[in-house]
């Protein structure tokens, strides 16, 4: 109760009661139950200036960008990049012309597999990963190695979920070609040490390629004072559209990396001899864009920055402390990942109960949660298990959820307590 | 809990303490089944006599619940049977957990079966109970390895 007291009173900047009348979804009924929604970290809901936004757009204002002189074509163009200049603005990036758009961070990493990786990697070479990572940002690089035959070296993690920095430090090397991590495990919540991961790349001339689909939207992050050489994340998890995300890159590798997807918009000239490419971003923004989904992105971090990343990573970590507790008092129930830096993402276990039975369970009380191996399975394997469940939190989350957690949890192990 | 509860006690109960929860050694036919994106994974073994008849069938695994008491049952009701009413059962068990098929209107021979008739409330939960029978009928095709995905 005392942790609740706390969070009762405005120790945050933000107020969480007042920002969650800005989402419809959240007024749902799930079950009979008020919607308890702790699935962030898959995707987070809407808020209503994002949908109104899209929908203006497409009812009033809808034209193809950079392609038509008209003046419908010239506003939405206007939009699109003024969007681009908000992301820019987000990651402190220092110039706009470094932000790509794309279809998500998956997308983003797949890129600079693609343009960088073909270009840059040979053979012999490697590339290094962490043991905490999403599928997307192993398989790219797996399948650049197998086409490149060059090798995948992999961060070991401890079992708090943090990441062995000396064991790192042994595997950077001089055919070291690229480093790519996440910044915060989505399967653990770590938040990983990567101004450091940076640092230590650099100095074997290694450039790094930050996964920050589960921080950009949590945190500030600063890409200039990370020195990070890439850096993606994903619209929908930061409150924004699906089918949208974002890669920023440094200029001078942007510039001398292969295009992605060939086709118009791309282009400077082109002949059936030779094209030349459009200079960076558009060079790797080949056909028309998700317009409306860029417009719609480019809202949901003005909504984000109004609210402030300061505060809310600050009001996502009371969450964290106060759900931390709140599972840990519950006998039978395992927190995977105990880092000492860690974002508002639990991931637990029951004692003999499957997390698939839990996340339905916790359904039938309203609560939504994420249940089994989330797109992660070399962590799972790491910690022994098939699967895990899952409660991720946003700054739309109360602490009275927290407590319908944790009551749901209850009645979970009751109801299995045959 | 409501009366569309996927949880009852006998499900639950066999999720804990199912039957034939064994290997058979050097068994006729068996199969790995398993569900990648939920990480259940069974292994269905079946002994099956000269005119036909399943004389054994047991099986090995890890999985949610669901998956876990379908298997236990799965084998109980098919242990003695011939293999063509096993996999007329497959089928009207598969219906059941699909809500194609209604056991209080139409005919079919499920038994206790009927237990997982809520599962057709459950769309996600639809691959967990069907495994064990997908596993078995592969290991009766002598097929390898079957999968819900």
């Amino acid at each position: 109760m005392t942790a609740q007291a706390a969070l009762a009173t405005p120790s945050s900047t933000l107020d969480a009661v007042a920002l969650r009348a800005d989402f419809p979804t959240l007024r749902r009924m799930i079950n009979g139950h008020p919607l308890v929604y702790l699935d962030s970290a898959a995707t987070s809901q809407k808020p209503q200036v994002v949908i109104d936004r899209m929908s203006q757009f497409y009812a009033e204002e809808y034209s193809t960008v950079r392609r038509s002189i008209h003046l419908l074509s010239a506003k939405a163009t206007q939009a699109y990049e003024g969007a681009r200049r908000t992301v820019a603005q987000l990651l402190n990036a220092p110039e706009t012309r470094q932000i790509v758009f794309t279809k998500g961070a998956t997308e983003g990493i797949n890129l600079v597999a693609h343009g960088y990786g073909r270009k840059f990697v040979g053979e012999g070479d490697e590339i290094i990963i962490s043991a905490t990572e999403h599928h997307a940002n192993i398989v790219p690089w797996q399948m650049l190695c197998e086409e490149k035959g060059a090798h995948l070296r992999v961060i070991p993690v401890n079992d708090r979920g943090e990441l062995i920095l000396e064991a790192y430090e042994k595997l950077l090397t001089d055919r070291t070609k690229l480093v790519a991590v996440g910044h915060v495990s989505n399967a653990l919540g770590t938040i990983h040490p990567v101004e450091e991961i940076i640092q230590m790349a650099h100095a074997q001339g290694a450039p790094v390629l930050v996964d920050g689909a589960q921080a950009a939207p949590h945190m500030p992050v600063d890409v200039q004072a990370l020195n990070c050489d890439f850096y993606v994340f994903s619209g929908h998890k930061a409150c924004g559209p699906t089918g949208i995300g974002v890669l920023y890159g440094k200029a001078e590798w942007l510039e001398r990396m292969n295009p992605f997807l060939g086709g118009g918009d791309m282009i400077e000239t082109v002949t059936f001899e030779k094209t030349t490419y459009a200079p960076i971003p558009h060079k790797f923004e080949a056909g028309t864009p998700a317009i409306a989904e860029v417009i719609g992105l480019g809202t949901a971090i003005e909504y984000l920055r109004n609210i402030g990343l300061e505060a809310i990573a600050a009001y996502e970590h009371e969450l964290l402390d106060q759900a931390t507790a709140r599972l840990a008092s519950i006998p039978g129930v395992t927190i995977i990942g105990t880092a000492r830096r860690k974002a508002a993402i639990i991931s637990f276990t029951i004692d003999g109960i499957h997390p698939h039975d839990i996340g339905t369970l916790l359904d039938q009380e309203g609560v939504a949660i994420r249940a089994g191996h989330h797109c992660a399975q070399p962590v799972m394997a790491r910690y022994g298990l098939p699967a895990t469940a899952r409660a991720s939190f946003a700054f739309y989350n109360l602490p009275s959820e927290i407590e319908a957690l944790g009551a749901a949890i209850e009645k979970t192990i009751a109801v299995f307590a045959l | 809990m409501s009366n569309k509860s996927l949880y009852g006690e006998q499900i639950i109960y066999l999720s804990k303490h199912p039957k034939n929860f064994r290997p058979i050694e050097n068994a006729h036919c068996m199969c790995e089944g398993a569900n990648p994106l939920c990480g259940d994974r069974v292994t269905v073994y079946v002994n099956v006599g000269d005119d036909g008849t399943l004389e054994d069938v047991a099986f090995q695994g890890s999985g949610c619940a669901i998956c876990m008491a379908s298997a236990s049952m799965m084998t109980t009701a098919v242990k003695g049977k011939k293999r063509a009413e096993a996999e007329r059962l497959f089928d009207e068990f598969h219906r059941l957990v699909k809500g194609e098929l209604d056991p209080a209107r139409d005919e079919h021979r499920l038994g206790k079966l009927t237990m997982f008739e809520n599962v057709s409330h459950y769309p996600v939960r639809v691959k967990c109970a069907s495994l064990p029978w997908h596993a078995l009928h592969n290991a009766l095709e002598n097929k390898g390895a079957a999968s819900t995905e």
